[in-house]
């Protein structure tokens, strides 16, 4: 049976140490997030998942939800009770306004305790994690009678959210779509049509069901300009505003998948469902990016919690195994053989887990404050800069961290030998869940393209390049002290980096494929460098705690250690990418289709 | 009525505690602490009481070092609704921690005190029962059951033939039993709330008491590590190591 324990000094350490979040108490939500406050949310919202939430991830995994004849859905024992207790202990409104009812954290806080909901178990998270996405589309485009009339019981959790983009014939391209809203004389609009893969689509954890809906109004513009988005609830409201009459939109069957298996699936049918138009008529797509961009956060995220969740069963394992005897000779005598941990090679493969989630972790609560910084900062300037930053780095989150989450998953696996394949051990679950975050939001190929297509040129580059001052000014605060050895490492990976960029300006023009082969290497590339940045960040902060006789010894020694391996085993990767990228669309197109 | 809980900041019962080299102690270093689980239930119970009506108002208390502090917003994020922290850097023993809470106890006129009924760092199991002495209150220990009627408190207590049930004419001294209740998870929001409650700030001297240790600790050392057992063939064979242990004749 697997164990899960939310690491809170970690967290505790970026967010003081590294992210100098008290900065920042200046702005909205941040004064309310005093050291002792984030201290007591994180322990005791952690607790909650460790002890309430992760319970059911095993058992849930195994049973799966249900689709009965009737449409409805049940989700696996004792899912229910944990999501009521979810929702009353007030869970859901972290970091939702307290307009609405929530208690307006900072968007960094909330993000590190969902990191804890989500290694308890993913599949359960995805629930509230839905219902966040479609939050923030309420209060970015929803009218004021809309927010006031939905947002109060999402965030109290009562009523949960969905967003329903996929249809059987449109994934990544979303002008197909085919579902469509005809307004009626009301003022509503009828919504007919399938969509599918729709995560928390029907299920019995919450009162109401509150779908976002993408589809077409008849004699709109062709393609993704004609694209609206509208609410369709699975219980219409009544005058008072609470649920009322079913409307006609229901589950016609539930995927069987390879992982999150307690999260329902759905294929959802809307015959004339009623709908109201929430933002601008077409205008439906901007909308739903609203709420994409903050979910492919969302999964970046998933791949960082399962990744510590199977880590940290990896090392428990690790020491308690014992197997074969040290290369340099027994390290324990008395015992029959040595634990895992002797063995270089189970080393490497701990290593390389711990080193690529502490630095996911920095960069995952960087990235959150980023977020907060781009609603929040005091001027335009320092708020824009916040968002082309965000905005940048999107897709490098979402892509390389849950690339990150898939290998670390399988290396935990790996570390257990035979048992890690046997499903009571509960290894084999973190690799089929870590899987789908690769695939959906865009899949991780698709990241790429965002990243070297659009988000990169973007303003002729000027977040990319307000991106690489940022590391090299840290390079060269860096440069004469005791981090010195780990900057030059940096500073070679971020000169790779750089050239692999300029090698795709002067090329991808040329020829677009060259491009289109080189984005993902240097998406990989730009996640490698954002996490080296991220251990210099750590190590500087951790020798300057050490310095001054503060924190935990142990702790922050390991930081140091950990950054090494870092610099000396995973950075000169960027390197080899590098030239791979150099080597262009040419072999990769070569082959004609019939070779294959 | 009001109910007082004193609440003690201890090594988290997680935490697998190591002895100090020099072993003068437990190394608390870097190491969590959390509340009591004995007073986590007794603060629970606190709470249950409020929410049932019989009592009106919750007060819990800490006498400790100023990092106790958390420990009674943990409480305070449970439901209490205020708190009083007594600071002291000496290691508190039961008498002292008593004498101070009497001496609360005068200022506050609690009708019930609920105590854990040891702490899991001393396992002293003294500091309610010479409280009751101090105040010269009827006591009701290892409690799996609290009722509250009129000025009366009915406990239900865990002994070692079974369950004993005694009644208490109310000002009472209880102290809590693992199977009393579960404690609840504080909510968000009074996590958040939890800040701005009253926390007032005293010392030891306020109350006139003396917190110097009276006991010297000689030694702490880690358990004996348990050696592999023997495998005996037979019953014969059994009883003859026995014998040759001495344990049997």
């Amino acid at each position: 049976m697997p164990s899960y324990t939310p690491p809170i000094a970690d967290t505790r350490f970026v967010l003081d140490q590294v992210l100098g979040i008290d900065r920042y108490a200046n702005l909205p939500g941040f004064a309310a997030a005093s050291p002792d406050i984030v201290q007591a949310v994180l322990e005791e919202g952690g607790r909650f998942c460790a002890e309430v939430v992760f319970p059911t991830n095993q058992s849930g995994d195994h049973e799966g939800c249900t689709r009965h004849d009737d449409g409805s859905v049940t989700t696996p024992a004792g899912f229910k009770e944990a999501y009521k207790q979810f929702a009353e202990a007030g869970w859901m409104g972290l970091g939702a306004p307290e307009q609405y009812g929530g208690q307006a954290m900072p968007h960094v806080v909330s993000t590190a305790f969902e990191e804890y909901l989500i290694s308890s178990n993913m599949a359960f998270g995805m629930y509230p994690g839905l219902t966040h996405g479609a939050i923030a589309a309420f209060l970015a485009v929803g009218s004021d009678a809309q927010k006031a009339l939905y947002l109060p019981k999402m965030i109290a959790g009562e009523w949960t959210g969905t967003m329903n983009l996929t249809e059987p014939q449109c994934g990544t391209d979303l002008g197909l779509i085919k579902t469509k809203a005809e307004l009626a004389a009301d003022g509503t609009y009828k919504v007919t049509g399938t969509k599918i893969f729709i995560s928390a689509g029907e299920h019995d954890l919450s009162d109401n069901i509150i779908h976002l809906v993408l589809a077409k109004i008849p004699g709109g513009p062709e393609g993704t300009k004609g694209i609206s988005l509208f609410i369709v609830p699975k219980f219409t409201l009544d005058s008072d505003g609470n649920p009322g009459a079913r409307n006609a939109v229901s589950c016609g069957s539930i995927e069987e998948k390879m992982g999150i298996h307690a999260n329902s699936t759905c294929v959802m049918n809307y015959d004339g469902a009623t709908g109201y138009l929430i933002g601008e008529e077409n205008r439906g797509l901007a909308a739903m990016f609203i709420m994409m961009n903050a979910a492919r956060l969302g999964v970046g995220l998933q791949g960082l919690g399962i990744g510590e969740v199977a880590y940290q069963n990896a090392v428990a394992y690790a020491k308690d195994r014992r197997q074969g005897r040290a290369l340099t000779g027994p390290a324990e005598p008395d015992q029959k053989a040595d634990t895992l941990f002797v063995h270089p090679d189970v080393r490497r493969m701990l290593m390389e887990c711990k080193a690529s989630l502490e630095a996911g972790r920095a960069l995952m609560l960087w990235g959150a404050l980023q977020v907060d910084l781009s609603h929040h900062a005091a001027d335009e300037a320092e708020r824009q800069a916040a968002d082309d930053m965000l905005s940048l780095l999107t897709p490098v989150i979402k892509g390389y961290l849950t690339d990150l989450g898939y290998e670390i998953a399988t290396k935990a696996q790996q570390v257990f030998g035979g048992h890690g394949y046997i499903r009571e051990y509960g290894m084999e679950q973190y690799v089929r869940d870590a899987r789908i975050a690769m695939i959906y939001e865009g899949t991780n190929g698709v990241q790429a393209m965002d990243l070297v297509g659009r988000k990169l040129p973007r303003h002729g580059g000027k977040a990319a390049m307000a991106l690489f001052g940022l590391i090299s000014a840290d390079i060269a605060g860096a440069k004469d002290g005791r981090q010195a050895e780990l900057a030059g490492k940096l500073e070679k990976a971020l000169g790779e980096l750089q050239a692999g960029m300029m090698w795709l300006m002067q090329n991808g023009m040329k020829d677009p494929n060259n491009a289109g082969a080189a984005a993902y290497p240097l998406m990989t590339m730009m996640g490698i460098v954002s996490l080296g940045w991220m251990w210099l960040k750590m190590a500087r902060a951790a020798q300057a705690q050490i310095d001054a006789g503060e924190g935990d010894r142990g702790f922050l020694d390991a930081k140091l250690v950990t950054a090494r391996f870092f610099a000396e085993r995973i950075l000169p990767d960027v390197g080899a990418l590098r030239r791979k990228l150099e080597g262009g669309a040419e072999a990769v197109m070569a082959l004609p289709v019939e070779a294959f | 009525m009001k109910v007082l809980v004193p609440v003690k900041r201890v090594i988290d019962y997680n935490v697998k505690p190591r002895v100090k080299m020099d072993g003068t102690g437990v190394d608390l270093a870097n190491v969590k602490m959390s509340m009591n689980p004995f007073d986590e239930i007794a603060v629970e119970e606190a709470i249950r009481l409020r929410e049932k009506g019989a009592a009106t108002e919750v007060v819990v208390v800490s006498i400790g070092p100023a990092k106790a502090q958390e420990t009674l917003r943990t409480a305070l994020a449970m439901g209490a609704d205020r708190a009083i922290l007594v600071t002291t850097d000496d290691a508190v023993e039961p008498l002292a921690v008593a004498k101070i809470l009497k001496a609360i106890a005068d200022e506050e006129q609690p009708g019930l005190v609920i105590l854990g009924k040891q702490a899991i760092d001393d396992d002293s199991n003294q500091t309610g029962q010479m409280l009751a002495a101090l105040m010269g209150r009827p006591q009701g220990t290892f409690a799996s059951k609290v009722e509250v009627e009129g000025d009366s408190v009915t406990v239900t207590r865990e002994v070692d033939g079974g369950l004993e049930t005694v009644k208490l004419a109310i000002p009472a001294i209880v102290t809590t039993d693992l199977r009393l209740n579960e404690p609840r998870y504080a909510s968000l929001p009074n996590i958040m709330k939890a800040k701005s409650k009253p926390l007032a700030n005293k010392t030891p001297t306020d109350y006139g008491v003396d917190t110097t240790p009276r006991i010297e600790t000689v030694k702490v050392s880690e358990p004996p590590k348990r050696v592999a057992g023997i495998k005996v063939a037979d019953v014969d064979e059994l009883v003859a190591k026995l014998k040759a242990m001495g344990v049997a004749a």
